[in-house]
Formats: structure tokens, C-alpha cells, sequence
């Protein structure tokens, strides 16, 4: 689960970590009395999305190709700044292409910085230990300073037997190249990043840049967490965090429904068992030259409802225009009840495109009649190749259809035959 | 032969008991499993499935000699079922729950380390050596017993994959299914280890899925250990969206993005044949088996 940068500032601060004053602000005037309360005369204003890279990303629709990190220097320029960000989509080298609508800013008091440093936390799948990172370094260009320098990266894995130890913490700081009274507030910073991570189940803890003011004192600039979401049912001070603005038309309800659900741009809506055989079925629905107009998994554990509620997603769903369900029935999926989802969610959805189906494993034969006798169903299909395939010609006739009645209507309105066709029934 | 698990193999199942205990100790059962009985705090000295349940894993495996576990008990207490196994000694731990904290599982692999313990999942399908023992949520029925090694980190791909060898009449030797959570027990490497040292697996099936980065150390084991057995692979997620990322660390760690074409680049590097569709996995083992 991620949480926004001003969320984790507070958090740092709750622990005891110096963070610039700063606050939140939703509205161009928020943001503007936010700058005068704060005082001084230069604010940054930091656009608050669910991803980093924001300094160096664009606005869509913005000539000028400002980033979401931005400097100012009076209050009407913190409100111009505010206007131009807020409500507006944001993409950066984390968002993916499509971006993120920016609803909140922070607007900070710009500090005096000497020299920026990183730190980091996180889980290291490769030797399942917890990692800190740190380098004498910091700010946007981290990841190009690592790939150019590897050897500057400094890291240790924990042993959560023992946990980061005082003298681990204060080896990695000593080498920042710091004031000793700044190398025991390092080593202090990266204990209490310990013990925050352990206690809140964190997966990323990241202080970037951590910064030597211009006073001498360690400040953290910019801040990065996300939460393991298997430990929200004991982390309900993090789940109080949580906000789904970002996801997209049906994921959140998706999510509710234990279904993981993402919307994409093509016309052939997938439903598949297991997020492994989902992946592959929109990879051979690719692979065949067809378009996925979304990912759902539907988890082994499901009851009927909840299947009922993925068919009934997909089929309201505007942009499809042909269904490919894909399950492989194993244990406690059966497929007998994927067929019954179909059949319920058809009694309030009308199936009106074609929809192909590929059974198989456990009561796939009982699962199919049950499915043909109820006349849902365009075509089966053995496997995943011959499904990819048949759905995709599916979604193209369906296409060439419509388009064929538009241009009977059309070519009848112009000819002044076919007077009593209903215009508004496309 | 095949690797893990076998006819001799005696199984106890932790969380018996609850709704997906009983019903996938059924199933190893009506396969000819030698289930020897399951575990539940609270309700030793019953009996369930006609098998004796046990308070604690330490009594069953005195009772019973058990030298597995299959476990099927709620994420937040999984992890202590793990460590209770590890603690009892016991040589082969399937894990099938999933949703586990990644940090429970920090704690786990450590105490693994120090044990003698082999762990499987969490998050998995389970080890199936066709006809001699069944742990786990396969489906029965798309099993027939050969020559192909199958392990995977998809879950129910890894039901593609074994229909398909079955249908290629190739068979498996042994199936293992790795679940793909950040922190796993027995890794593709571990595997590869078992099945190029088995004389009944003549080729080796690997299903791999973005993220992370174990494709790439197969990959490299692969290149060091020049497997003599032809190795197929299929990688999940070559289209799937990309998803928002958060800040550096993973990237300055890993070195990886995670994508699949990385880890398909990896694989065939390292020799290996590429399953260019989910649904050719069977026939291009086939064809590297010149059947």
C-alpha cells in the first residue's frame, strides 16, 4: 500500500525524524495562506501522487513541460503554481504513461542545503533479509549515480535475529563523510527507520534526499513509504491512510469484491483464474494481434457472487466488445462455479457480445453442458491458443457489424428509404 | 525416483480442521497420499477424516513419524505454523497460505537457514509426485506419471503446464510449485538442483512471472551448472500494465526492472528453450526432446 509523501513525513515525524515545516493544501488559496502561515519568502510546492520521479515528469497538456516539484518565490506565484498543478494529470518515469490526477500539494519552507545524501529500506528478495541502503549522494539523479558507480552504494542486511545494531548503523554513516554530531544523527535516523519498519510492516522506508542544511543539521527533504497490504489487519494506523483516488473506472469495487481488477485500453475483456493464467491470457490474446480491454484474476476461493460480480464488471464495461473466460479449475475453483456466475450475472447484465469460453480441470464437462444449455455462450474453446484466437474474431466481427448497421442507417436516412429507423438508438 | 516427495513420504496437515484442510486432505487421501494425521491447537486427541489430530506438530511427529507438513492455517498465524514445523524438525514444509506478512516471513527464512528444514511456498500450489503423493491444491486427474520436472512460481499455471506435458504424453516426474511471494522457501534454483539430479526427469519445466528477480538467478545457475536435460520455460505478464512504482531502492538493490522480456532474454541466453505461448509450453518440450 502506498501512501503519499506528506503522509510519510508525518510519520518520520511522529518518530522523531526533523522534516521542514510544510502542509497540505487542496486548493490554490489553501495553498497560498498554507505559504503565508509558513512564513519566509521561498516555498517549494510538491505535487502529492502515489509515485516518485515528480521533479523530473510533465503535466499532459502542459507546453512549458514543468515538473511536479517546483520552486517559488511569492504567494501569487504560489497560487499560479497551484492552479497549474491541481486537477491536472501528472506523469512521471514511475506513473506509467497514463499519469496520476494530482488532488493534493505540500507546500514546504525551502531550506539551505549543503549536500544531499539517500537513504533506504526495503525488503531484499535476494537475500530475504531487510537492506539499508545509503549514499553519500542524493536527490533525483540517484539512480543514474548507482548504475554509474555501483561501488558507492553502501548496504547492509539485517539479521532479524538481531536487528540493526548501534555500531552497523554508525559504520554506514561514518562513511557519508559527515561531522561526527552529524554521523551519530545518521546512525540515529537509520535505527529509528529500523524500527519503524519492523513495527509498521513497511516494504519501502526511503529519505530522498536527506539533507545537510545549510545550519549543519540532517533534514529529510523527501520521503517514500509503502506497507506490505498482507499486514493491514495489524496496522490500522497505516490502513487509516489508504486512499484509492488513483485506481481506475471498477478497481476499487473489484478490490472489495477480492477480485484484482485493472482497466485497460483494448476491446477484448479476459477473465481468468489465478493471476499467473490471467497474465498469460492477455499475453496470448497479445500474441494472437487482439487488444485486452482488462486484467481480472479471480482467486481460487471465490464463491459464486463474487464471479457473478467479475462477469457482470466486465460486461458493463463500455469498451469491450468481445469476453474471453479463461479457467483452469484446480481444489475448491471449480469450474462448475465460474458457470453459474456467468448464468447469474447474465440475468442482470444481457450478454450483448460474443463470449467465448475455455473450461478446463475440475468439473469443466459439467461446467460446459451446464454452460451450452443456458445459450450464453458464442463458441468454446479447447485451449489458450485456440481461445486467443476465437475471441479475437469474435471482437472483430462484432466491430465490422456495428459499423456495417451504421452505415445501412446512414446510407437509408440518405437515400430516404428506411425512414422509421430510431436515431437515437445507437 | 523423484525429488521431495514420494510413496514413503508420511504427511501431517496443519490446519486439518478448518474448511480448506479438510477438503484438500481429502483429496491427497483419495490420491493415495500417506496422510498420517493433522494438527489443530485446541483439538488434540480427536479424530478428523478418520486421522488422529494433535495439539502441537512436535506430538504428531512423535506419533506418527511424519517427515512433511502440508499447511492450510490463516495468514496471520501461517508464519508460526512455518516456525513450529522448523522447530519439530521436520525435512519438507508446503506452505499453501497465502497473503502472509513479508516480514513474518524475513524471520522464517532466517530460522530456516539454521534448521534442516526445506520449505515450499508460501502462496503455492503444493508438490505433486504423480501416483505416490499429492501435498497441496493441484487438481487431480490432469496428472500422469513421466519424465518432465515442472516447477513454477504461477500458481495456476502450473496447471497449463502439467496438462500440457500430460497431453504431450511426456508426464511429470515431480511438480513443485514455488508461489512467487517476495520471500519463498525453495527457490527455481533449489529446484533445477533437485531435477538435473533426478534420473527419472529428462526435461525441466520452469514457469516464471514478472517481477523480482529469480528468473535472472536461474538463469545464471543455469549458465554455471549447464544443465544436460533440456530446460523450457514460459514467463508470464509480457503484456501485463505496468504498475506505479515508488521510490529507488528496489531498482539500486536489484539491478532489474522485473519485466518480462529481461527474464526471457536471461533464459535464452542461458540455453534454455522459450515457450513463446502459454499454450506451447508441452509442445516445444516436446520438440526439445526431439519426441
Amino acid at each position: 500500500m502506498k501512501v503519499y509523501e506528506y503522509q510519510a513525513k508525518q510519520l518520520l515525524d511522529e518518530n522523531g525524524i526533523q522534516i521542514p515545516r510544510g502542509a497540505v493544501a487542496s486548493t490554490p488559496e489553501e495553498a497560498a495562506s498554507v505559504a503565508r502561515e509558513l512564513g519566509g519568502s521561498a516555498w517549494v510546492i510538491k505535487a502529492q501522487i502515489h509515485a516518485g520521479g515528480r521533479r523530473a515528469g510533465h503535466f499532459v497538456n502542459d507546453q512549458e513541460e514543468q515538473g511536479g516539484v517546483r520552486f517559488v518565490s511569492s504567494l501569487e506565484e504560489v497560487r499560479e503554481t497551484a492552479q497549474e498543478m491541481l486537477g491536472h494529470v501528472l506523469v512521471t518515469n514511475q506513473t506509467g504513461p497514463d499519469g496520476s490526477t494530482v488532488n493534493r500539494l505540500y507546500v514546504e519552507q525551502l531550506c539551505g542545503v549543503q549536500r544531499e545524501l539517500y537513504l533506504g529500506m526495503l525488503v531484499d528478495r535476494r537475500t530475504s533479509r531487510v537492506t539499508l541502503v545509503a549514499l553519500g549522494e542524493g536527490g533525483v539523479n540517484i539512480g543514474s549515480i548507482t548504475s554509474r558507480n555501483p561501488e558507492s552504494v553502501l548496504k547492509i542486511d539485517i539479521d532479524p535475529l538481531e536487528g540493526l545494531q548501534k555500531d552497523e548503523a554508525r559504520n554506514i554513516a561514518g562513511a557519508l563523510e559527515l561531522t561526527e554530531e552529524q554521523t551519530e544523527e545518521a546512525a540515529r535516523i537509520m535505527l529509528v527507520m529500523y524500527s519503524m519498519f519492523m513495527s509498521l510492516d513497511a516494504s519501502l522506508i526511503e529519505i530522498n534526499p536527506l539533507a545537510v542544511t545549510t545550519e549543519g543539521t540532517l533534514l529529510a527533504l523527501g520521503a517514500a513509504m509503502t506497507f506490505d497490504d498482507n499486514a493491514m489487519f495489524r496496522q490500522e494506523t497505516i490502513q487509516a491512510l489508504r486512499d484509492d483516488a488513483e485506481l481506475r473506472w471498477g478497481e476499487l469495487d473489484a478490490t472489495q469484491h477480492g477480485l484484482n481488477y485493472v482497466k485497460l485500453d483494448g476491446n477484448v475483456g479476459c477473465l481468468a483464474s489465478g493471476a499467473g493464467l490471467a497474465m498469460a491470457t492477455l499475453d496470448a490474446v497479445k500474441f494472437h494481434g487482439g487488444e485486452p480491454a482488462n486484467f481480472l484474476d479471480v482467486p481460487p476461493a471465490v464463491e459464486v457472487e463474487h464471479v457473478k460480480y467479475a462477469v457482470g464488471l466486465i460486461l458493463s464495461d463500455p469498451d469491450v466488445e468481445a469476453i474471453l473466460v479463461n479457467v483452469f479449475g484446480g481444489g475448491i475453483m471449480r469450474c462448475d462455479t465460474i458457470a453459474d456466475g456467468i448464468i447469474l450475472a447474465a440475468m442482470e447484465f444481457p450478454v450483448q457480445v460474443p463470449l467465448i469460453v475455455r473450461l478446463a480441470g475440475v468439473n469443466s464437462e459439467f461446467a460446459i453442458v451446464r454452460l451450452r444449455d443456458s445459450g450464453l455462450v458464442t463458441a468454446f474453446a479447447e485451449d489458450i491458443p485456440d481461445a486467443a484466437e476465437k475471441v479475437i474474431k469474435a471482437a472483430t466481427e462484432a466491430r465490422l457489424k456495428v459499423q456495417r448497421k451504421w452505415w445501412q442507417r446512414v446510407h437509408g436516412l440518405l437515400t430516404g428509404k428506411n425512414e422509421s429507423v430510431d436515431r437515437t438508438a445507437e | 525416483m523423484a525429488v521431495l516427495v514420494d510413496a514413503a513420504t508420511r504427511v501431517i496437515c496443519q490446519g486439518i480442521t478448518g474448511r480448506q484442510g479438510t477438503f484438500y486432505a481429502e483429496q491427497a487421501l483419495a490420491d493415495g497420499t500417506r496422510l498420517v494425521g493433522g494438527v489443530r491447537p485446541g483439538k488434540g486427541g480427536t479424530r478428523h477424516l478418520g486421522l488422529p489430530v494433535f495439539d502441537s506438530v512436535e506430538e504428531a511427529v512423535r506419533a506418527t513419524g511424519a517427515n512433511a507438513s502440508m499447511i492450510f492455517v490463516p495468514p496471520a498465524t501461517a508464519a508460526d505454523a512455518i516456525r513450529e514445523s522448523v522447530d519439530a524438525g521436520l525435512p519438507l514444509i508446503v506452505c499453501i497460505t497465502e497473503r502472509i506478512p513479508v516480514l513474518d516471513m524475513v524471520l522464517v527464512k532466517r530460522l530456516l537457514e539454521a534448521s534442516c528444514s526445506r520449505l515450499v511456498g508460501p502462496n503455492c500450489p503444493g508438490v505433486v509426485t504423480p501416483g505416490e503423493c499429492m501435498i497441496g491444491i493441484m487438481p487431480r486427474g490432469i496428472f500422469r506419471r513421466g519424465r518432465i520436472g515442472i516447477v513454477s512460481r504461477a500458481g495456476t499455471l502450473t496447471y497449463e503446464a502439467v496438462a500440457q506435458t500430460t497431453a504431450n504424453k511426456l508426464g511429470q516426474s515431480t511438480c513443485i510449485g514455488i508461489g512467487a511471494d517476495p520471500i519463498q522457501g525453495m527457490t527455481f534454483c533449489d529446484c533445477l538442483e533437485l531435477f538435473m539430479a533426478d534420473p527419472e526427469t529428462e526435461g525441466i519445466v520452469l514457469i516464471g512471472e514478472i517481477g523480482g528477480i529469480a528468473e535472472e538467478q536461474a538463469a545464471d545457475y543455469l549458465k554455471q551448472h549447464k544443465s544436460k536435460k533440456p530446460v523450457v520455460a514460459y514467463v508470464a505478464g509480457r503484456h501485463a500494465p505496468a504498475g506505479r512504482r515508488m521510490g529507488h531502492a528496489g531498482a539500486i538493490i536489484e539491478h532489474s526492472t522485473g519485466h518480462a522480456e529481461a527474464k526471457i532474454e536471461a533464459l535464452r541466453n542461458a540455453g534454455v528453450h522459450i515457450a513463446e505461448s502459454p499454450g506451447s509450453i508441452g509442445a516445444t518440450m516436446a520438440s526439445a526432446l526431439g519426441a
